[in-house]
């Protein structure tokens, strides 16, 4: 009872700071948010001990019963009037909350699209240019982005609680959410409406970088995969069993689009929409046992293949930076 | 007319979270269809939700010195549960009273975001 007693203070702080909590802030909205979750919790607090305090008063201090108009008085006050008053003020100040949150010109527009069960990534330049990725996200930080979500499939919902609150991801509406990173970092954004079998294993990471290094970063991920011309990393696995019919990688014949750009597969932090760290042997894995790891993912496993030939996808999938 | 009775019955009693409806219905109507066609600028909407909620507050404060009156301007402390007919006039009365408190809180909660909000997104 004691160690539960120690451990308990414990459990309930770490679960207030990592990559995944709307209570440890990286952007404006999250910060906003979580300021108004601090300031109900002293709120509610104080509530807590009046109605307790007046409890005590009524059962250990006074004894006889107040009077019929003292009653109504108190009925009046207490459950009338000083909670209207309480949620006015709360209601006004969540909505004034609002427009400051959803205003303001991105210089940087993301369309995100769920789908079954992975995101669709396409950060699209200030001339229009669009560069495709997926089932990672990255920001530069201090300045507004603009996400523009939707779905292909099911209901999905969007969100980072590090960086703002959700929104839903809708088939045939378009909605937009603007996020303002502030701290550099990564963080953790999930699917946040259930979406089937694998929701739980639609994640993704988000890197939050600094401007002139997200600039970077974005012109290497325009360009065509970089693929070292030595006899393990040849595209000639990869192509001869039908992976471009679903997966794109730019600069080779791989073309498909029902399936995640693989363009510069090797340089994102996760595999499976943040399902497993990105290592050799889970790229093999993912390849070999997609449909055990992800229930209703619509790639099938290619298990069948000769272990020469899972060696080599893995190895080319390795070498795209 | 509804508020210019002697006596209460559930129509007045009635009357008050009616308006309340319709101001909603009003507002919620009113700002689909100006953000749906004209979502350039919300002034005219702003305007016109406020003055439907003067009106909805005027007709709210009318039925609530009605009822105050039916009520016996608080002469006698509730239940008001004999069975008289003066007891049942100051139960209507007071119901009423406590509706139009409650119908003039929603109607200004309910207006309260076309006040802050600054664009249909």
């Amino acid at each position: 009872m004691r160690v539960a007693g120690s451990l308990a203070p414990g459990v309930f702080l770490c679960a207030c700071s990592g990559p995944q909590s709307a209570l440890d802030p990286a952007g404006r909205e999250a910060s906003e948010v979580a300021t108004l979750f601090w300031g109900m919790l002293a709120g509610a607090a104080l509530i807590w001990l009046a109605v307790i305090g007046a409890a005590v008063f009524a059962g250990r201090v006074q004894k006889e019963p107040i009077g019929d108009r003292a009653g109504l008085r108190l009925i009046l006050w207490a459950g009338a009037v000083i909670p209207t008053l309480v949620l006015a003020a709360l209601l006004a100040y969540g909505l004034r909350l609002m427009p400051v949150l959803r205003a303001g010109e991105a210089s940087l527009r993301v369309h995100v699209s769920g789908e079954q069960y992975w995101w669709r990534v396409t950060y699209e330049r200030a001339d229009g240019t669009r560069i495709e990725s997926a089932n990672e996200l990255r920001l530069p930080a201090g300045r507004p982005a603009e996400i523009v979500l939707d779905s292909a499939d099911v209901i999905h919902s969007f969100w980072i609680p590090a960086l703002a609150g959700k929104l839903d991801m809708i088939p045939g509406r378009t909605n937009r959410l603007v996020l303002h990173p502030e701290r550099i970092g990564t963080y953790r954004g999930v699917c946040a409406e259930f979406c089937g079998r694998s929701h739980a294993y639609m994640a993704f990471p988000v890197v939050v970088l600094p401007p002139q290094e997200f600039e970077a970063w974005l012109a290497r991920e325009a360009a065509p995969a970089e693929v070292p011309a030595t006899s393990t990393t040849d595209t000639g696995a990869f192509l001869a069993n039908g992976c471009g019919g679903c997966h794109a990688v730019r600069g080779t014949a791989a073309s498909g689009t029902i399936g995640p750009d693989l363009t510069h597969l090797a340089s994102r932090l996760t595999l499976g929409a943040g399902m497993f760290a990105n290592t050799s042997e889970n790229r093999r894995r993912f390849v070999a046992e997609a449909e055990t790891l992800k229930p209703g993912v619509r790639m099938p496993s290619f298990g069948a293949l000769a272990p020469a030939e899972l060696d080599a996808i893995a190895a080319y999938l390795g070498s795209l930076r | 007319m509804l508020l210019r009775r002697e006596t209460p019955n559930l129509w007045t009693l009635l009357t008050p979270p009616a308006v309340w409806a319709l101001h909603f219905l009003f507002c919620y109507v009113a700002a689909a269809i100006v953000c749906a066609r004209y979502p350039a600028s919300l002034d005219g909407l702003r305007l016109a939700i406020g003055l439907a909620t003067m009106a909805a507050l005027a007709i709210i404060a009318i039925a609530g010195r009605q009822a105050h009156r039916h009520w016996g301007f608080g002469s006698d402390l509730p239940p008001h549960d004999a069975p008289t007919p003066e007891d049942q006039q100051h139960f209507l009365g007071f119901a009423t009273l406590l509706l139009c408190a409650l119908s003039a809180v929603a109607v200004l909660f309910g207006a309260l975001p076309a006040l802050i909000i600054a664009e249909c997104r």
